[in-house]
């Protein structure tokens, strides 16, 4: 049983970690974390929830040789961000660049959140004004008057106006 | 109070429906959208450069493209005339469900130029012979280098190129009767009405 456990433990722990396995050489360590960053940050095409680092389609492999290569070059962070963009859109990138047509998406949770502001304040609001009913001085006067002349109605009918 | 919000607004009553079905609407709407077609920010663009080998492919009865370097195609080759860019390959399914559709255009007097995919020369040969070959010239991106500047990211995609050179449109997936109609044929038109 107890081995049993141990096999299926160590089952759990390798698909976990089903990633393709990277191996290229770097210059240096920075170098090495501005691909890793790059393959994190760039949508694979093929399979869209996956990033390129983790993808194992044909494409992503292409496009993680495309980005080391670049990298060997000396091209920066931002150069091949645009590589990828004027190739393939905007989609690549799991950050999209604020622009207007990009606005919904960037400021529409916080547009939402203030929506539901203003309709929550504006029912308390109401409630508290539906809850407060001002009586009129010239109002109690009379129901004073009413209470004062029939005193047997005061008995029964007690409130009811 | 209740005779008062009546009178008051009848709209009201109705909004949490009316919200409900604006919002049925819109995952309506993005129920419909196919995500795995995104866009080529090249339509609209001139064709990136390049210059591939060209496929020594079985040879369809037609006129020859006349290259500007003889054995190699390259985006000048693509300029003078509308063309089609097929992406294709002799593993993707989906190739062999266009084809017919490709050989009809081709026939029609389009011109169309494959473009053969991360694909094998032999294999890719053998599948043009087995199927027929619509094309007046194949060029071969053995590694799928090309590919990546022009946006390929899975075959068949085919792209509208103009006379001018520029990519008007592209099309990812099969080719099929429905996207010729709505699509193909209206902006073919467009193209010679500006070409006039």
């Amino acid at each position: 049983m107890k081995t049993f456990i141990v096999v299926v433990f160590a089952m759990l722990v390798t698909s976990a970690n089903a990633g393709p396995v990277i191996t290229y050489d770097f210059a240096s360590a920075e170098q090495e974390a501005l691909f890793n960053k790059l393959s994190d940050e760039l949508r694979c095409l093929v399979c869209q929830n996956q990033a390129i680092s983790d993808s194992n389609a044909d494409l992503a492999k292409d496009l993680r040789d495309e980005i080391y290569a670049m990298l060997q070059q000396g091209k920066s962070e931002d150069e091949i961000v645009e590589f990828m963009v004027v190739r393939y859109g905007d989609f690549v990138l799991y950050r999209p660049p604020v622009k207007p047509i990009t606005w919904l998406l960037w400021f529409g949770p916080a547009l939402a959140l203030i929506v539901g502001f203003v309709v929550v304040i504006r029912i308390v609001k109401k409630q508290k004004q539906a809850a407060a009913v001002e009586i009129s001085g010239a109002d109690i006067e009379r129901l004073k008057a009413l209470r004062a002349e029939s005193p047997s109605a005061n008995n029964t009918e007690d409130g009811k106006v | 109070m209740n005779q008062e919000t009546k009178t008051r607004s009848p709209l009201r009553r109705f909004m949490p429906l009316i919200i409900f079905a604006l919002l049925v609407a819109l995952l309506a709407v993005g129920l419909t959208l196919n995500p795995s077609l995104v866009p080529s920010p090249l339509v609209g663009k001139p064709a990136p450069e390049f210059e591939l080998p060209v496929l020594d492919a079985p040879n369809r009865l037609s006129r020859p493209v006349r290259l500007n370097t003889p054995g190699k195609l390259s985006q000048t080759d693509l300029q003078g005339e509308i063309t089609l860019l097929n992406v294709f390959a002799s593993w993707c399914f989906a190739c062999r469900q266009e084809h017919e559709a490709i050989t009809q255009l081709s026939n029609s007097g389009i011109r169309v130029i494959g473009f053969n995919y991360k694909d094998k020369p032999e294999d890719a040969t053998a599948w043009l012979r087995r199927f027929g070959n619509p094309y007046l010239v194949v060029a071969q991106d053995l590694d799928g280098r090309v590919g990546i500047d022009w946006g390929v990211y899975g075959a068949p995609e085919t792209f509208v190129i103009d006379h001018n050179g520029v990519v008007r449109d592209k099309r990812i997936g099969p080719v099929d009767a429905t996207y010729i109609q709505e699509k193909l044929m209206p902006l073919l038109q467009q193209i010679k009405s500006e070409q006039t």
